[in-house]
């Protein structure tokens, strides 16, 4: 860290006298410092979304030499649970590889690069400050907009070479006749202007709020809402969406119409939501104080209150604000996809009344195609339970490495109690969010009168999702336990449980087994299937050795401190 | 807790004996040794990365070692940890609390996982070292921080305070303000192991200091023995002439200047041959004459001096390669 600054720094006295006041001054400094830090997390991204794009284009190549493959698609992807996986479906009609990856790949992309970008933004400006290694750089001839610029600045390269090399690859890899390279990079600037309004945004609410995890929290929460209106949107108009898609940002990539009728001009709305959000966060930047948000700390208690005693309120007191609001967030979201049941219901209708042959391929009845959109919707947010559970399956080891878990067992709390604290509570608010969601779609449905499936369904759907959930907050423990270095190995977990829910299917003679370690493989598929005992007691198996496994992992090794 | 400290009088309070440890391949300690008798304000010496904090570590159970033996209070630290904890109090160099709880209520989390909190006492121990309770944790200083630590540790009597570098923040009002309490403490019958690289803070209230460095004790014993073992320095104005300390054995580094009043002469006897010293002087005429214990940072330097040396040279060596190369290149980069 201190090699490159102490380089470059001596370099600013040299500076013209206009650029010693500036509050850029040092960008370009930090801006090697921040690539040099980072080469090799953004190397893994930019190399897991180039992959992405070339796998998908592959498997779909492959897939468009069956005769009628791909059209038979393009019916699921006019279907209600096929918008809310894929996109408005531009080009259903002649579904061509490159019309099936802009339409069912975007909003996946789109998510990646959000959350690639958000991270990015928060790592490098809020939690430098939290951490106030940040004043370390700042006393340096280092301008006060200066971290901000130059994270925002490696941001807009690390996209733009993800796009260039995206495109390169999915028209190398589908040919130039079949994927133009101008629709090609149409699909991935569109993408990757729209993840950056992310970033833009994780930047405003490092300015307005004082932890590094806050910002994040609220960044993905807006992804969250703009994912909601970008699924409501388009299910209100098919193909191609309706007004309301217009308000989410995922839509301006989407609205590019690449491969089908290619147009640029929505990338411009990214572009004016980048500027104007930049604007504001350095607005907001120059009435703030260093370290501080705009939303001030107030004074706590002199005394702690009776029930803070031991570890497990300790632990509820650190994660209770997350949970509620998680719980508040995700709960509103899955409400208000189960109020689009009736319109699905519609939507099957006229799709059947269009086409005589679709009632053939998928049967007459609604009902079914309401619970496969119930199925998918129970997929989504049984995923981010899991995700809620690997962040705060983290949390012992923020505690460890910042030595509060020192100071803590120094005391006469064993290991096994604070870890287990930690954990008991991660787990209880894991399995609080999974049924606030199963109880929030079930009332979104029942708000517009619709009664079947009742709620004894929902509640069978709610225990075959609990242990497969609590599967990941015990991988995650164990990892920690064991290898304390290897706990993104959670993570990627999820993402390939989710890669494999999504697109395991396209792969052919995708061996039996690579779906094994996937959790969720292993669950009913919800409101379709009954509940299967079996399934159930197996991976209660697998979480309770995964937790075990844990708890002799940590009584073992050393607790150690950055 | 208000039990009598003193009934462990018999079984030292530390004692670690051949203590081996290393983190992958480096060697963070490498046969140390360590006893505190109890009762007694062990001082732990050494530089920063010599080890003291890991020994810390290794004696909360934190870290296991890889040979040697650990015994704390008569017990062993990895497997009795939870027991041993409820007989001793830890502070941290570098204390981390929750951000978003105040410093009351981390003094109040600490204390109950010890016992109940004695609302008096804590009262007191916040107007002496003077920390505002109501702020929030990541509003404090590294020195408030610490101070939580401390009011925490001083809220039970306990056997055994495990202090690591616990002034490091504190400006020196609040030093003295601690020190006493360190006292206090002593004379309960508590056992302390107070680490720092600061040798005025281990003076002032250490029976006995351990000196370690790279991961070995290099030297241990009360104050009065290692200063018996070490030098005096004399500053004497004589009217004879001091030509003839030169050559009497045990006499090192005289200096001398002509003054006003006579000859200012300086230098460094070992204590085992001052008879001799005193004797010559006796014949010089003495005006005037000093003899002065050593510090303990002289204690120090003498120890690390000839290494420290040969590593400032070979340091500034590199320092200057650097440079030379840093020049280069800024030169290179103004063409």
């Amino acid at each position: 860290m201190t090699t490159t600054l102490e380089r470059t720094a001596p370099a600013a006295p040299s500076a013209p006298a206009a650029r010693a006041g500036s509050t850029l001054t040092g960008t370009w400094s930090l801006v090697r410092f921040i690539l040099r830090r980072d080469r090799v997390r953004l190397t893994v991204w930019t190399l897991s979304l180039v992959a992405f794009y070339a796998y998908f284009t592959a498997a779909l190549g492959l897939m468009s030499e069956t005769e009628g493959a791909l059209q038979a698609r393009a019916a699921i992807m006019e279907t209600p649970s096929g918008i809310v996986m894929g996109g408005p479906g531009y080009g259903v009609d002649d579904y061509t590889v490159g019309a099936a990856i802009a339409n069912e790949g975007t909003v996946w992309v789109v998510l990646a690069l959000a959350l690639m970008s958000i991270l990015h933004v928060v790592r490098h400006t809020r939690a430098e400050e939290e951490s106030s290694r940040s004043e370390l750089v700042r006393a340096n001839p280092v301008g006060r907009h200066a971290p901000a610029v130059a994270a925002v600045i490696t941001l807009v390269a690390v996209n733009a070479v993800v796009a260039v090399v995206s495109a390169l690859a999915m028209t190398g890899v589908g040919g130039a006749e079949e994927m133009p390279l101008a629709d090609s990079l149409g699909m991935t600037v569109g993408v990757g202007l729209s993840a950056m309004v992310f970033g833009a945004i994780a930047l405003v609410f490092c300015q307005l709020v004082e932890h590094a995890r806050g910002a994040t929290g609220r960044s993905v929460a807006v992804f969250g809402l703009a994912f909601t209106i970008e699924v409501a949107g388009n299910l209100r108009e098919v193909p191609g969406g309706s007004a309301l898609s217009w308000f989410s940002p995922i839509a301006w990539a989407q609205q590019t119409r690449a491969f089908v009728d290619l147009r640029w001009w929505p990338m411009a709305l990214s572009v004016v939501a980048v500027a104007v959000l930049l604007w504001f966060a350095s607005f907001l930047a120059s009435r703030r104080d260093f370290g501080g948000g705009m939303i001030a700390s107030r004074p706590g208690r002199a005394d702690a209150t009776e029930s803070l005693r031991g570890p497990v309120a300790l632990a509820w007191l650190q994660q209770k604000g997350a949970l509620r609001w998680t719980a508040a967030g995700l709960g509103a979201m899955w409400m208000a996809s189960g109020t689009l049941i009736p319109d699905i219901g519609e939507m099957i209708g006229d799709l059947i009344a269009d086409n005589p042959a679709m009632s053939a391929i998928f049967g007459g009845d609604t009902s079914e195609f309401e619970a496969a959109f119930l199925g998918v919707m129970m997929l989504y947010g049984a995923l981010c339970c899991a995700g809620y559970a690997i962040v705060m399956g983290l949390r012992p080891k923020a505690e460890e490495t910042t030595a509060r878990a020192e100071l803590v067992l120094s005391t006469p709390v064993s290991r096994r109690r604070w870890f287990g604290a930690q954990l008991l509570v991660a787990g209880a608010g894991t399995v609080v969010l999974l049924a606030v969601s199963v109880v929030a779609l079930w009332l979104g449905t029942y708000i517009v009168d619709v009664t079947d499936p009742g709620l004894g369904t929902y509640a069978e759907v709610f225990v075959s999702y609990v242990p497969a959930v609590l599967v990941y907050l015990g991988l995650t423990a164990a990892l920690f336990a064991w290898v304390p270095r290897a706990t993104a190995a959670g993570w990627a977990l999820l993402a390939y449980t989710f890669v494999i829910g999504m697109f395991g299917g396209l792969i052919e003679d995708m061996p039996e087994a690579a779906n094994w370690i996937a959790p969720f493989y292993w669950v009913p598929e919800a409101f379709v299937a009954d509940f299967d005992p079996g399934s159930f007691v197996g991976l209660s198996a697998v979480a309770a050795a995964l937790f075990v496994l844990a708890f002799v992992g940590f009584r073992r090794r050393d607790v150690v401190t950055s | 807790m208000a039990t009598t400290p003193q009934r462990a009088s018999g079984t030292p309070a530390i004692e670690i004996h051949d203590l081996h440890k290393s983190f992958g391949t480096v060697q963070a300690l490498d046969g140390l040794d360590l006893t505190v008798t109890p009762g007694q304000v062990a001082g732990f010496l050494g530089p920063n990365g010599a080890g003291k904090s890991t020994t810390i570590r290794v004696l909360l159970g934190l870290l296991r070692s890889d040979s040697g033996s650990v015994r704390l209070l008569g017990g062993d630290p990895w497997s009795d940890a939870v027991a041993l904890h409820r007989r001793l109090a830890y502070v941290p160099g570098d204390v981390s609390l929750w951000p978003n709880l105040s410093g009351g209520e981390a003094i109040d989390y600490l204390t109950r996982l010890r016992g109940p909190v004695d609302k008096r006492r804590k009262a007191a121990l916040l107007e002496r070292f003077e920390l505002d309770p109501t702020k929030k944790a990541s509003t404090y200083s590294k020195g408030n921080r610490q101070k939580v630590a401390l009011v925490a540790a001083f809220m039970h009597d306990v056997d055994l305070l495990v202090l690591d570098e616990p002034t490091s923040g504190l400006d020196p009002l609040m030093e003295a303000v601690f020190m006493e309490r360190v006292r206090e403490a002593k004379d309960r019958g508590t056992s302390v192991l107070l680490s720092s690289h600061i040798l005025s803070e281990v003076e002032k209230v250490c029976d006995t200091v351990t000196i370690i460095r790279a991961g070995r004790s290099v030297e241990s014993g009360t104050l009065d023995e290692l200063r018996h073992l070490t030098r005096s320095t004399v500053n004497a104005v004589v009217g004879g002439d001091p030509a003839g300390l030169v050559v009497l054995p045990g006499v090192h580094d005289v200096e001398t200047a002509q003054g006003e009043s006579g000859t200012r002469v300086k230098f460094d006897v070992d204590n085992a041959e001052m008879a001799g010293v005193l004797t010559a002087l006796s014949t010089m005429d003495v005006h005037s004459f000093t003899a002065a214990p050593p510090s303990l940072e002289e204690l120090f330097m003498r120890h690390y001096g000839d290494e420290l040396a040969g590593e400032e040279a070979a340091e500034s060596a590199a320092r200057r390669a650097g440079e030379t190369g840093k020049h280069a290149r800024s030169e290179a980069g103004a063409r």
